[in-house]
């Protein structure tokens, strides 16, 4: 089995494993006896250490059960505490689902308007673009930190630095990100005043190698968003609920071993990634690289095939044991044409022949070649050539 | 595979008998619901999800493929143009002529299949001249008619598991018996993509709706309508003219003219149809030996078959049923039998009348 689709989930890794598991049964954390004080210890050690991961506070970890409840977070409740007359989000094409659905959710329900932002043509947010969209009627704005499918990475740091200057409140979306680049949020938010500038940033841990139902949105210390769940008023208020001491030490350790390996790991997949690709492009010539050449993710391959239904690829490369994805993941059971490459210029039709590969810590030289025969086949199989 | 038991114990059953099986289950409507509410109406995410437990239990891959472009193009638009030309269309021949033997047989075989097997009630029999199509063991639940619009080549790439069992009660029994929890399922009907089973309404939001004049067949005004669309021949219901005709005879819709906006109305026995054709026509099989032969017209899927004869003049298959017809719209399908064999059919695009209109 040859498993290239790591953008969707990556195994869970075994010091993760081990780490969660020891830390289970620990307690409550709100427990006030000294069961609740050894549980709140551990659960606290582990926000500490995520906080340094990720260049904040660690007041600024709330806990969540994953990327989507984070953005859920951030939108909402960033919308729900905006400030006077601001009734518009600042939503650039090619954003997850999660931010689409929720911004659609508020448009629907709370009278919201999205201003939208085009991408370029690899795909990026154009900070100057993105810089114009904002201005005194934007509740808030959000932002991919790097691009799920297309592998593309934004400038985070100039796109905070555009909401700081217009006095908007900015969520970064780093699910895809995270582990991959260094997070820095406090130096990315900088000096901006409260409650504008960057104030959350979501991620997700099983996109690290840690277990699903584990994330984190980080709240700046100067920005109150309202909570989506109440409760017992863990977290600031934020985010109510028994903790999850478990998650947060498995969530610590992914992203320390994230950032330990990071150079080398990225040096490794950017390897074998430009490696493969030279090999298709001498062998498959219609493959179009789709995403940024000089700012993408190294474990992300976007590819569009002309002529090759992206469905019928992936189930061919299946029958052969090799995992990839069409891109935008299933949506109520379909899979729809990537609104992302969509948002890239290409029309509905070219969006079905999209392939995601992704690349993790588990891929080899030797996978990445079985792959290129792979497709190779496939794709003159589909077009006869 | 589409979440119902037909499909379900048809996979099953082609399993057992050893062939290499995947399950998949067409997204045809990009509208669609998540629960089901009802027997109307189909694939949603709770049908899919369905079909895919049923895959599981059988230890088969299951895929879920979109169709739903080709399937807005080749049925849904094919729908609302027939009925804004003022023919009455089947939009389930055009899903099986279009879609599921045509679009998903070119990927099934592009993609190394042999066959595509679906829950339908009808069986396949080698004959003199090639393979047959012919109807199920039990005359109640097949479905041969729909089968209809298939032709030589299609039909050597289908398998029909259940065309030989004599009741649906047996294929429930057996869903029951392999643990599949749509063996209690209600059969879907009507259209798959009006959930609601409001037709008219559809077609309201579709088209439009724009008032015009109903007539008898001498070209007095009788009454107005909210929209020609919304009529069919031979319908009753919904006329609302008000007083009754003069002779106390219930009126019937004889004819829709689409580009006026108008209805003719008339007595039953205006109705009667003495020759249907279509110049859209196709043999489910070998091509019938002689031009003009007997055999059997069906013109509704439900409709009992009648004795006619069949002739292909100038193009056109020329139907002339033994006793004219009741209500035949243009547009519908008219599939021939000479006895279980379906030969094949046509679109019905000429009808004549059995009876001339009273000066």
């Amino acid at each position: 089995m040859i498993y290239l689709d790591h953008a969707a989930t990556t195994p869970l890794r075994g010091e993760v494993r081990d780490a969660w598991l020891e830390a289970q049964g620990v307690g409550n954390a709100s427990s006030v006896h000294g069961a609740g004080q050894r549980a709140r210890r551990v659960l606290e050690e582990a926000r500490e250490r995520i906080a340094t991961s990720l260049g904040c506070q660690p007041i600024e970890v709330v806990l969540t059960s994953g990327g989507t409840e984070s953005v859920n977070l951030a939108l909402k409740g960033l919308w729900s505490s905006r400030g006077p007359q601001r009734d518009t989000i600042v939503l650039p094409d090619g954003e997850h689902h999660a931010s689409l659905d929720a911004a659609s959710w508020l448009v629907a329900r709370e009278g919201a308007r999205v201003r939208s932002v085009a991408l370029d043509r690899v795909g990026r947010i154009p900070e100057d673009a993105f810089r114009e969209a904002l201005d005194s009627s934007t509740a808030l704005a959000t932002a991919l930190v790097a691009a799920n499918e297309t592998g593309t990475i934004n400038d985070a740091p100039a796109l905070s630095r555009a909401a700081a200057a217009a006095g908007v409140p900015l969520h970064l979306d780093a699910v895809a990100a995270a582990g991959h680049l260094a997070i820095e949020f406090s130096a990315w938010r900088g000096p901006a005043v409260a409650g504008a500038g960057l104030v959350a940033l979501s991620i997700s841990g099983h996109k690290l190698g840690a277990p699903v139902g584990t994330g984190a949105l980080i709240v700046s210390r100067h920005a109150a968003p309202d909570p989506l769940l109440h409760g017992g008023g863990q977290q600031r208020g934020l985010r109510a609920g028994t903790q999850d001491v478990a998650g947060a030490v498995a969530l610590a350790t992914a992203l320390e071993l994230a950032d330990a390996e990071r150079e080398a790991e990225n040096a490794r997949l950017e390897e074998l990634r430009s490696r493969f690709l030279a090999t298709l492009g001498a062998r498959l010539a219609e493959a179009v690289v789709l995403g940024d050449p000089d700012s993408h993710l190294p474990g992300t391959i976007h590819l569009h095939l002309p002529g090759a239904e992206g469905e019928s690829l992936l189930f061919l490369l299946d029958q052969r044991g090799i995992s990839v994805s069409t891109g935008s993941a299933c949506q109520a059971g379909v899979a729809e044409p990537s609104h992302v490459v969509m948002a890239l210029g290409y029309s509905a039709e070219a969006a079905r022949q999209v392939l995601r590969i992704s690349m993790g810590r588990t891929t080899s030289e030797a996978d990445m070649d079985r792959l290129g025969e792979a497709l190779v086949d496939d794709y003159s199989r589909l077009t006869h050539r | 595979m589409s979440g119902g038991v037909d499909s379900a114990v048809a996979a099953a059953r082609a399993v057992e008998a050893g062939h290499e099986v995947v399950g998949v289950h067409l997204a045809l409507s990009r509208a669609g619901g998540t629960l089901r509410t009802g027997s109307r109406g189909c694939c949603t995410v709770e049908d899919a999800m369905d079909a895919r437990r049923v895959a599981d239990k059988l230890g088969i891959p299951f895929y879920v493929w979109d169709f739903s472009e080709r399937f807005r193009d080749d049925v849904i638009d094919d729908f609302i143009s027939e009925y804004q030309a003022g023919r009455t269309p089947n939009p389930c021949m055009r899903c099986n002529e279009k879609i599921k033997f045509a679009a998903l047989l070119e990927r099934a075989l592009e993609l190394g299949f042999d066959a595509i097997c679906t829950g339908h009630y009808a069986t396949l029999v080698e004959g003199e001249d090639g393979l047959e199509l012919h109807r199920s063991s039990e005359e109640a639940k097949d479905q041969s008619y729909v089968l209809g619009v298939l032709n030589a080549e299609q039909l050597r790439h289908c398998y029909f598991p259940l065309g030989t069992t004599p009741s649906k009660q047996i294929v429930r029994a057996e869903a029951e018996a392999r643990g599949f929890s749509v063996a209690k399922k209600p059969d879907s009907y009507d259209i798959c993509f009006i959930p609601d089973g409001d037709t008219r309404g559809y077609l309201a939001e579709k088209m439009g709706m724009e008032q015009g004049e109903i007539l008898d067949r001498s070209g007095a005004v009788l009454g107005t309508h909210e929209g020609a669309h919304a009529f069919t021949v031979g319908q009753r219901k919904g006329l609302n003219i008000g007083r009754p005709a003069p002779d106390g005879k219930p009126r019937f819709v004889l004819e829709i003219r689409p580009v006026q906006n108008q209805v003719v109305v008339g007595p039953k026995e205006a109705l009667a149809v003495s020759r249907i054709s279509g110049s859209r026509y196709s043999w489910a099989g070998p091509a019938p030996r002689d031009t003009e032969f007997a055999c059997e017209v069906q013109i509704r899927a439900h409709a009992d078959p009648v004795p006619a004869l069949a002739a292909l003049e100038g193009g056109s298959l020329v139907i002339t049923p033994e006793v004219p017809l009741d209500g035949v719209a243009t547009g519908q399908t008219a599939v021939v039998y000479v006895g279980t064999r379906v030969v094949g059919q046509c679109t019905i695009d000429t009808t004549v009348s059995a009876v001339p209109v009273e000066a």
